[in-house]
């Protein structure tokens, strides 16, 4: 009953709520949409620590969406040995990356006055819930090979399933408490995306590469103002 | 010819003081809250001095502004696709020590003292962390040459100078300065607005004035990094970036912006400058040297009726055009071409210029002291105490002549006006000190007149904005009544 609860409702009330609020907050509030970069108060840690993280995070993201798209094409391309060895030392590598980046910014938060002036317990909640979700990722990648294949076999059907409005557990009940962690987090996470500096990836610029260098805005169209 | 008109400013050097109160004004109306603590949106430095923020003016190490690279600009501090590597960190970025950190008084303790052997005191503290602090620099610690060694010396406008030379600058004997009062220069190719990701900054079609629609801005900061005169400033409160705002909501209804109204040395001038658009691309990707030239010749003269008729094509007000054609700032840049923008070399073509001071040139110091004796004012404008160069540097891109000519057209409206006020120079001599600088009496009793007898209507000229039609052409003005007609909704809070 419980696993029903908390792998087949509850990532519908998170992904429902992140939704919505999402939409109002942009709608309403955008004002709050922000990097909220702390560059400008300490910049020559947050290099060593924001860099590698978001490479890291990126690359690691990227291969679980790849996955959770193109399983079968996951699985053949892991049929080779050396093939899958690749895949799963990259991916570790990347997770490593990223966690050495998260641990230099969560020491920077704690140790940093300036920086713990313009923190508030959103930031808290933010690392603690990245650095779960490292950590259990890494312990699963180690402690449960090869994660790239049994996360196309096993989970990416679980997933596919709450997408498609049909959860099926199927082997999510089964799997290691480490799993199911990493699992429930990422919902979790997806849930604070709106109530936390998270927004900021959705508001990432990709339109800045074929915008005019220009942009001039008119309070009201000269060519009409004219005539009135 | 595509028209617009841009409010541009003119400040006029010799008239500085370096009083501050143009920067008290703007601190006091726009960014006295927090996060914005260390904000000067104007600032008023004094050269050779390093600034605000320390070296500003140094590209090689903030990689502000526009380079040409073979026949095409751009941005010197990032390419379009870096821009998005840069989000994580941007490594050109001032960070708040680049500034200084603000801070306070506890105040409270010498009211809440209990009685005591000694005096109580009100330390400082940090208006980030709320700490203690040893106050290291503040915004205008080189002010009058003070900390020279740390400050003048340094001033990236030497870079260029031998050892020898600079040294010599600083005997006590030679030792000269004057001030720089700077506010965004709202450009005409501004890279900040360039550098933003987010679009979130946009230049004004009716006046030209650059802003940043705060609910648009991300806090990417590229804007901080890419404007080469470090006019962006991030709010490390609202992780938003803030500029200059040109006191839009003043002049919207008549009034001039606050640093300039209450300039008390009254050297600001702000008018409308029609320009043509179509130039402007061609303009920024000039050589270095025909920069300002060209900036100039894309100015159009409002009295010019084929100007005046693509104007009104282009959809300028007659009001905007008839505050155009008296616009002192045309004047000043245009007719008698004696303002000069600031770093032209960093192609943003910027629209505040500035008349270069003569003061701190014409003291030549010969061998018993200042050399004021008749028949030499141009002599030493050649022997003056502040290199020429160093001026060339800041306002002509490093062409001596060019600020050559401007000074000696000052100075022979001082010899004229000399004539005529106490008559001991002759005729002769001034009518050929005139004609060498191609000005006629009536010119020069005009660049007078304004430069120290000029009424507050004769500084500022300000265009009606006809907000009431904007509103007209999007809503019922009845339901209108009311509204702010700017700013958001919301309190600007973090998320
Ligand atoms: S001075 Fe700087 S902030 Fe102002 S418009 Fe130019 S580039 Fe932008
Ligand atoms: S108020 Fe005027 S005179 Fe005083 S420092 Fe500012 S620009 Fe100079």
């Amino acid at each position: 009953m419980s696993d029903q609860l908390l792998f087949s409702v509850f990532p519908y009330v998170a992904v429902i709520m992140a939704v919505v609020v999402t939409l109002v907050r942009y709608r309403f509030q955008k004002f709050k949409f922000s990097s909220l970069s702390s560059q400008f108060l300490e910049g020559k840690s947050l290099f060593w620590g924001s860099v590698p993280w978001h490479i890291g995070i990126i690359i690691v993201l990227a291969g679980h969406f790849v996955a959770f798209l193109l399983p079968e094409q996951i699985l053949a391309f892991n049929s080779v040995p050396a093939r899958l060895v690749l895949l799963e030392v990259t991916g570790l590598a990347m997770a490593l990356l990223a966690l050495v980046g998260l641990a230099l910014l969560i020491f920077r938060r704690l140790n940093n006055k300036r920086i713990q002036a313009v923190t508030t317990t959103s930031d808290y909640v933010v690392l603690l819930v990245l650095l779960v979700q490292v950590i259990s990722g890494i312990m699963i990648a180690v402690g449960h090979r090869w994660g790239s294949n049994w996360y196309a076999s096993s989970m990416v059907p679980y997933l596919r399933s709450l997408f498609l409005l049909k959860p099926n557990l199927g082997f999510v009940v089964s799997m290691p408490w480490t799993v199911k962690i990493h699992i429930l987090n990422a919902f979790v996470f997806i849930m604070l995306i709106p109530f936390t500096r998270f927004v900021h990836f959705l508001v990432v610029p990709f339109q800045y590469v074929n915008r005019p260098w220009q942009i001039v805005r008119w309070n009201w169209d000269p060519s009409r103002s004219r005539k009135s | 010819m595509k028209v617009r008109s841009q409010i541009s400013m003119v400040f006029h050097l010799d008239k500085c003081i370096g009083c501050h109160t143009c920067s008290v004004a703007c601190k006091n109306l726009w960014t006295d809250r927090k996060g914005a603590e260390y904000m000067w949106w104007n600032n008023v430095e004094t050269k050779p001095g390093t600034g605000y923020p320390f070296r500003w003016e140094d590209q090689n190490d903030y990689n502000g502004g526009w380079i040409k690279k073979g026949s095409r600009i751009e941005l010197k501090g990032s390419s379009k696709l870096q821009a998005f590597k840069n989000i994580f960190h941007n490594p050109n970025l001032p960070v708040m020590d680049d500034y200084y950190e603000p801070w306070t008084y506890k105040y409270e303790d010498l009211i809440n003292s209990p009685e005591q052997d000694t005096q109580p005191t009100a330390r400082p503290v940090s208006l980030v962390t709320g700490e203690y602090i040893d106050i290291k620099g503040g915004p205008n610690w080189d002010d009058d040459l003070s900390g020279s060694e740390e400050f003048a010396k340094n001033d990236p406008n030497f870079d260029k100078m031998s050892a020898e030379e600079k040294d010599g600058l600083f005997n006590l004997q030679r030792m000269v300065m004057m001030y720089l009062p700077r506010i965004c220069n709202h450009c005409l190719n501004p890279s900040c607005l360039a550098s933003c990701p987010s679009g979130a900054i946009y230049k004004r079609g009716e006046d030209g004035i650059v802003l940043i629609n705060q609910d648009a801005c991300r806090g990417w900061r590229m804007c901080v990094s890419a404007c080469p005169y470090k006019k962006t400033f991030y709010n490390w409160e609202t992780g938003k970036s803030e500029k200059c705002i040109l006191c839009f909501p003043r002049l919207e209804v008549g009034e001039v912006p606050a640093c300039m109204h209450s300039c008390v040395g009254r050297i600001r001038y702000l008018g409308v400058l029609l320009y043509d658009q179509d130039q402007i691309e061609n303009v920024a990707h000039m050589e270095e040297g025909q920069l300002i030239d060209g900036q100039v010749n894309a100015i159009l003269n409002p009295f010019d009726p084929e100007v005046i008729k693509a104007a009104k094509e282009s959809g300028l007000a007659d009001s905007m055009i008839e505050a155009a054609q008296k616009s002192p700032v045309y004047k000043w840049v245009k007719e008698w071409k004696v303002a000069l923008p600031l770093h032209a070399e960093y192609r943003t073509l910027p629209m505040l210029f500035y008349v270069p001071p003569l003061l701190p040139i014409m003291g030549n110091i010969s061998e018993n002291g200042y050399d004021n004796s008749n028949h030499t004012y141009f002599t030493s404008i050649e022997k003056s105490r502040l290199p020429i160069q160093y001026l060339a540097s800041l306002f002509s891109c490093g062409d001596e002549g060019k600020v050559r000519d401007v000074l000696k057209k000052l100075m022979a409206v001082r010899i004229f006006r000399r004539e005529e006020s106490v008559g001991d120079q002759s005729k002769p001599w001034v009518q050929k000190a005139l004609s060498e600088v191609g000005l006629d009496e009536k010119t020069a009793n005009a660049i007078f007149k304004l430069t120290s007898m000029c009424t507050f209507e004769e500084r500022f000229v300000i265009p009606a904005s006809h907000r009431e039609m904007a509103i007209e052409m999007t809503k019922m003005v009845l339901e209108a009544k009311g509204e702010t007609g700017f700013g958001t909704s919301n309190k600007p809070e973090r998320i």
